[in-house]
């Protein structure tokens, strides 16, 4: 079973990348949940949401706490939030951030193998607004086979309806650019 | 055709009662409840359901006009949580000894103060003796199945009683998974069409609900309780019919890995889920762990329950709520009144855990086997205690 935890701020979409990922491997018959962190949304705030992917059917209800994959949707967080907390042996950062990640490493502290894409300037290009989740979700497909490509991209054209199309560039150059490190 | 989708539990529970073609739904949102009858609204405001959706101004009017709908003939259905379910408080009784076969969804949550839209079933338990059938779901596929299960129960001509269907607030209400849905026509051959026994009809008048002097009250109370126990074989056959028909079989009591077991714990709702996985990772270090848990609360399942413990050593009871003050938590309570003067009847330790959405997670279960052990090990059993508090047992925060 692989756990993923998305920190973002309230109104970037966290959750929705959560649910994206989820709804995508369903539909490739597998199991998944995904959830956010329950309380009072804050828009700006700190938020974080939650999914597991599996074969077998899953049943902990639990929140995350020991990730094999973050994802940080906001550049800001890095330094007010433990994104590496509890984050498990051999586990993955997906970061939006211009820093190199070798800067990330050494500056903050990241751990893990770290995956680092410039979202916000994809999705101000692509969307025309800095809501990156699903730019992220670009990132985080190109450094694993967590679920099948084209199933996303189906998903985005679900959810997305007629902004689709720039979301759905903004998957394919985060998908493209994003660099892997470790 | 039954589609495997995946979706927000609460959604998948308005399709579901959607999809059992309910004629009248009043209610009023609240956490974690909410999605459940935004969702009703839309389908009903967008023309995918043909029913009345009465948008009340507070959950006391709300099972009022349950009671309204249902005494009419109507099929009826409304969901609440915590704070809302307490205010419907009174009218619950009425609905119940009126014998109206509303389905009422709770997404258990915490009770105020300090005000909490986190899951316990503070809500619920407070409400155990309002009459009502009560039965928890784990998962959202449950949930969701329950639905037409609950309106079939309710209105079978040999039960008409309300029947709350219970899921943990968020960690159920709020998750995104994968659950098959039947469609309406599946669960039309399920469900038929409601045929009330008795009904408000101006051409045929009648009276419900008047006076109960006391010359009728104990009878009517009597009447009230054998209705109750007499819905359980009805229960049995529902369920089971269900799962001839869709393959999926639920029991008023379910167990999970307790053939070999020295420690149960016994559970009700969403938790048990959880426990379950903690069972098998641990049941590889050789600890003999086993689940038992309440699906149907009322009526109390005795018989099966008996079964289902007889011959373990230790149970350990988790209770998401208790009476201050009291004799400890609702289910511990009733397990031992089920146990009380049994030969041979298992050491009851009783624990108070994931209070207002403190996750009981494997630590949590560590804790509790600790305890159990001792007592298996041949040590006292302990009182009651609230467990995952920090700095420990009575007021030493």
């Amino acid at each position: 079973m692989l756990e993923l935890r998305f920190h973002g701020r309230g109104g970037q979409g966290g959750v929705t990348s959560a649910e994206l990922l989820a709804l995508t491997a369903i539909a490739g018959g597998k199991f998944a949940q995904s959830f956010p962190s329950f309380g009072p949304e804050r828009r700006g705030a700190p938020v974080k949401a939650f999914a597991r992917i599996s074969e077998a059917q899953i049943r902990n209800r639990t929140a995350v706490t020991t990730p094999n994959i973050t994802v940080v949707l906001d550049p800001s967080l890095l330094t007010i939030v433990n994104t590496s907390e509890g984050l498990v042996e051999g586990g993955m950062q997906v970061v939006n951030s211009t820093h190199s990640p070798k800067a990330l490493r050494e500056e903050i502290g990241l751990k893990g193998k770290l995956v680092v894409v410039d979202a916000n300037k994809i999705a101000a290009e692509e969307i025309g607004r800095v809501i990156t989740n699903t730019t992220m979700l670009g990132a985080l497909l190109k450094a694993t086979g967590i679920v099948d490509k084209e199933l996303l991209i189906e998903q985005l054209k679900k959810r997305f309806g007629r902004i689709a199309e720039g979301n759905i560039k903004a998957f394919n150059r985060a998908f493209d650019e994003a660099q892997i490190d470790g | 055709m039954a589609v495997r989708k995946g979706i927000e539990v609460s959604l998948a529970v308005a399709e579901a009662a959607a999809a059992c073609d309910v004629d009248c739904i009043a209610a009023y949102p609240i956490t974690p409840q909410t999605h459940i009858v935004e969702h009703l609204s839309e389908l009903v405001n967008d023309g995918e359901l043909d029913a009345e959706f009465i948008p009340v101004e507070s959950e006391h009017s709300a099972m009022s006009c349950c009671c309204g709908t249902a005494a009419a003939g109507a099929r009826t259905f409304t969901a609440t949580s915590s704070q809302g379910l307490a205010l419907m408080h009174e009218i619950l009784f009425i609905a119940a000894n009126l014998r109206l076969p509303i389905v009422m969804t709770v997404a258990n949550r915490a009770l105020s103060a300090p005000i909490n839209i986190w899951n316990d079933h503070s809500d619920i338990m407070t409400e155990r003796d309002a009459g009502w059938l009560q039965i928890f779901a784990e998962n959202g596929q449950e949930a969701t199945d329950m639905v037409p299960i609950c309106h079939r129960i309710a209105e079978d001509k040999r039960v008409l009683l309300p029947i709350m269907l219970n899921f943990d607030g968020f960690i159920v209400s709020h998750v995104v998974e994968p659950i098959i849905c039947l469609d309406k026509e599946e669960i039309a051959t399920f469900l038929p069409i409601y045929e009330p026994q008795q009904r408000l009809d101006i051409d045929h008048p009648i009276t419900m609900g008047p006076v109960g002097m006391p010359e009728v009250y104990t009878e009517a109370k009597m009447a009230h309780e054998a209705a109750v126990q007499n819905s359980y074989e009805p229960i049995c056959e529902i369920l089971e019919e269900f799962g001839k028909q869709f393959g999926r079989t639920y029991k008023p009591v379910e167990t999970y890995k307790t053939e070999d077991a020295d420690i149960v714990y016994i559970m009700m709702g969403a938790a048990a889920e959880t426990a379950m996985s903690w069972v098998d990772k641990v049941r590889d270090s050789g600890k003999k762990v086993g689940i038992v848990r309440f699906r149907l609360w009322r009526p109390l399942p005795v018989k099966a329950f008996k079964e289902a413990v007889k011959g373990f050593k230790v149970l350990c009871v988790v209770d998401r709520h208790f009476s201050p003050g009291g004799a400890g938590g609702p289910v511990a309570q009733e397990v031992k009144y089920m146990l009380y003067g049994e030969e041979n009847a298992p050491k009851v330790v009783e624990v108070v855990a994931g209070l207002g959405g403190r996750d009981l997670d494997y630590d949590a279960f560590e804790t509790m086997y600790d305890k159990c052990k001792k007592v298996l090990d041949g040590g006292e059993v302990p009182p009651f205690e609230l467990i995952q508090a920090r700095g420990g047992h009575y007021g030493k925060i």
